[in-house]
């Protein structure tokens, strides 16, 4: 299985940035390393999202290397998937579930259809494969059937899930969760939120509520908070992170969506900015699309090299 | 991060002393900021360059207005074009085909399909009562009766979701059988509409990958089946350089009629408006604005447009310069005019004016009762050579001529001839022309404010007019 993901995981990466590499391949072939390559290069790289500065930057660092010599088009994309890599490796971790906490509570933010109930039931699934008693809060009261939505994926995964009406308050839910993960001694509760736009000051008020709530029980909780990012997501993805970041306490980030033709590349800016860890990556829409996220293979398979 | 344009443009056009047209170099430079600012905004690349190209000729040369910065006038620019890329103006649904007619939702996974359909169908279950004059226009004046219908067996509580966005909005629902095929689910859809005597049925597809062919293929076929007026492009406001690819794909499988941009209530600049537009040629024709039902509202590039270049309000303040600008100009050659001052320099301004045509017009806006006078000035062809030559002759006089042009004789014209390149009866010519016109604006004055008014009508065309 550990193969096959491996294979899908540049099969999907392959997807989404053949254009990209098309338009290096069909550079490279005249050899020398000038100003109109280079310029194109930089347009490849904005057109992956990875924004003006970083793609200027690493331009840049790559004509100050190897400006009027002859390089190979292999050699090329080498060197930027290494430069990418450099780049995204320290970033590269996966989630850690602390034993001592019982349950470690992970909270799961985003805006609107960046794709946290499904990243909830994978995360649900991978966890109970290995072991560990998990349990579901549908904290989406908000959206309509986002609870239903949750408890199907909590039959899938066969884990419990503690809802209440569409409606109520999530807070509320939260730490009625809390509590009963602790009185059933799970290792984990996921805690599931409503998509909220990060610049509306009340919705984000909700959310320091869920986690002011959820202390009572544990002062230490949320022990993990996964800010929820889809690929297709462009420049905003700063303003994300950042505000998300300020109201609540996010230290780590999922890319989402990765199957698709958006390449992701933002998160090359991100982690140059934020340094916070990207534990995984959706690549489907299966139960079992969750990836961990390896830099080397991300950076190269975003470059069209072989992992 | 985004706060930069004003800024940069600013640094761009320090060096700058002068204020007169924009020069090449200047433009360039300004525009390379623009680009920048464009990339950040999520304006897909390929878009970005087709409007940078489109842009650049008429920014050179450009008359930078009084009282604003060239940096201004080059935001001003390049917003008006960005509004006239955007599509000018807003555009309505179109409902106009033999009920049941058919609304699909299409896009890509999380971009809105769901609460999109709900406050479309619920704004159309409404008519116009109740709602503000601007949203309840064109489609939505007229009260409809709706059917929504989920085809999104994939998502878990999909169906459900839609179901209870009926219940609480007070649309019908298809109801739910379970296990059914989308194919089916939307060919049940349109015969019951029709059995039921609906007039629109708005089906809400699954999210899919523009890439993912089986699903592509799914898609096109419902399309196929159900033939619907309006197939509406669901995309979330946030993306990024992906638009253009998601956009084209949809559009190529699916003749996409229209967009709907979605969480334009977030902090993204919605580039992605632009990308779609300029790749899909189709308008965007509603946004998204908020989670609750009547969170739906019109496009209107221009709102838009300042928002992807950060920059709605230096675009304001300059329309405003230009307007007092025109006004002032105006007001003073309207009291020259009345006093029988009018000389060849105010000649010339009028030339100039007339040449960004508006300038004549402004002035005719000052007057009222001069509607005639304005309408026979938007048949007639301005000849833009010869407004050029009259200009170099009048720029060929001495200060003294043009305050005086009685002095002007017979050696005074073979100079200014030959100074602005023209034949001496050229010259004459318009020394006519502001002869007639300083006779009329005399005989105006004896005439009174509304007989100003008439004779002004007689007045034009102006000089410049072929004849």
């Amino acid at each position: 299985m550990s193969g096959s993901w491996l294979s899908r995981l540049r099969e999907g990466l392959a997807k989404s940035t053949r254009r990209v590499t098309e338009g290096i391949g069909g550079l490279f072939t005249k050899k020398k390393l000038d100003q109109a390559t280079l310029d194109a290069l930089e347009d490849a790289l904005i057109q992956a999202d990875l924004g003006v500065a970083v793609a200027g930057r690493l331009v840049g660092r790559l004509a100050k290397e190897r400006f009027g010599k002859e390089v190979a088009d292999e050699e090329v994309r080498a060197a930027f998937a290494d430069d990418i890599a450099e780049i995204l490796t320290p970033v590269a971790r996966s989630l850690a579930i602390d034993p001592a906490h019982r349950p470690h509570v992970v909270l799961v933010v985003g805006v609107n259809g960046s794709g946290k109930t499904t990243t909830v039931a994978k995360y649900a699934h991978l966890l109970k494969g290995e072991g560990r008693k998990v349990m579901l809060a549908a904290a989406d009261t908000f959206r309509a059937a986002a609870v239903e939505q949750l408890k199907v994926w909590g039959d899938r995964a066969g884990v419990p899930v503690v809802a209440r009406e569409t409606g109520g308050d999530p807070a509320g839910l939260a730490y009625d969760a809390l509590e009963r993960a602790r009185r059933e001694g799970c290792d984990v509760l996921l805690v599931d939120t409503a998509g909220r736009l990060h610049n509306k000051a009340n919705l984000m008020e909700e959310l320091a509520k869920i986690v002011r709530v959820m202390r009572k029980l544990d002062a230490s909780a949320p022990h993990s908070t996964l800010l929820v990012l889809d690929a297709t997501v462009g420049q905003n993805a700063h303003a994300q992170v950042e505000t998300f970041r300020n109201l609540s306490p996010v230290d780590a980030l999922v890319l989402t969506k990765l199957d698709g033709s958006a390449k992701g590349g933002v998160l090359v800016a991100l982690a140059e900015k934020f340094a916070l860890p990207v534990v995984a990556i959706g690549v489907g829409e299966g139960i079992d699309d969750l990836r961990p996220f390896e830099a080397r293979a991300f950076a190269r398979g975003l470059m069209g090299l072989p992992a | 991060m985004f706060e930069g344009l004003s800024k940069r443009l600013g640094d761009v056009f320090d060096r700058l002393r002068g204020r007169g047209a924009l020069g090449e170099a200047d433009v360039d430079a300004a525009l390379r900021e623009v680009r920048t600012a464009l990339l950040e905004a999520d304006v897909a690349l390929p878009v970005v360059r087709q409007f940078i190209d489109e842009v650049r000729p008429k920014a050179i040369g450009a008359d930078v207005i009084r009282s604003v910065t060239p940096g201004q006038m080059v935001v001003k620019i390049v917003n008006d074009h960005l509004v006239q890329m955007l599509g000018g103006s807003a555009v309505d649904l179109d409902l106009n085909a033999v009920p049941p007619v058919v609304i699909m939702m299409v896009g890509l996974q999380g971009s809105g399909k769901t609460t999109s359909s709900a406050k479309i169908a619920w704004r159309l279950s409404q008519g116009a009562q109740g709602m503000a004059a601007d949203v309840a226009s064109g489609a939505f004046t007229q009260k409809r009766k709706v059917m929504m219908a989920s085809l999104d067996t994939r998502r878990p509580a999909a169906q459900q979701q839609l179901k209870v966005l009926g219940e609480q909005t007070g649309v019908a629902t298809l109801p739910i059988v379970p296990l059914e095929m989308p194919l089916a689910i939307a060919r049940r859809a349109v015969d019951t509409a029709q059995r039921e005597g609906f007039d629109v049925v708005i089906l809400d597809t699954a999210g899919r990958l523009a890439i993912d062919e089986e699903l592509m293929a799914e898609v096109a076929a419902i399309s196929e089946a159900t033939r619907p007026r309006e197939t509406l492009l669901v995309a979330d406001a946030m993306t990024g350089q992906d638009a253009v690819n998601v956009a084209k794909a949809f559009n190529e499988r699916l003749a996409v009629t229209g967009i709907v941009l979605t969480r334009v209530d977030g902090d993204a600049r919605g580039g992605a408006a632009l990308s779609m537009r300029a790749v899909t040629g189709r308008p965007v024709k509603l946004i998204g604005t908020g989670e609750k039902f009547d969170a739906l509202e019109p496009f209107h590039p221009d709102r838009i447009a300042g928002r992807i270049l950060g920059m709605g309000d230096i675009v304001s303040l300059v329309e405003r310069a230009a307007e007092t600008i025109e006004k002032e100009d105006a007001e003073k050659l309207a009291a020259k005019v009345r006093k029988g001052q009018f000389d060849m320099d105010d000649l010339l301004g009028q030339l100039r004016q007339l040449r960004k045509m508006g300038g004549l017009q402004g002035l005719m806006g000052m007057l009222p009762g001069a509607v005639q006078a304005k309408a026979a000035m938007s048949k007639a062809k301005v000849d833009e050579k010869q407004l050029r030559r009259q200009e170099a002759v009048i720029l060929s006089m001495t200060p003294r001529e043009r305050r005086n042009p009685d002095v002007i004789h017979a050696s005074r014209k073979k100079r200014i001839a030959a100074g602005s390149g023209v034949q001496v009866q050229e010259v004459n010519k318009l020394l006519k022309q502001h002869a007639e016109m300083l006779k009329m604006m005399k005989r105006v004055n004896k005439l009174g404010e509304k007989g100003f008014m008439r004779s002004l009508g007689g007045m034009m065309p102006p000089p410049g007019f072929p004849r």
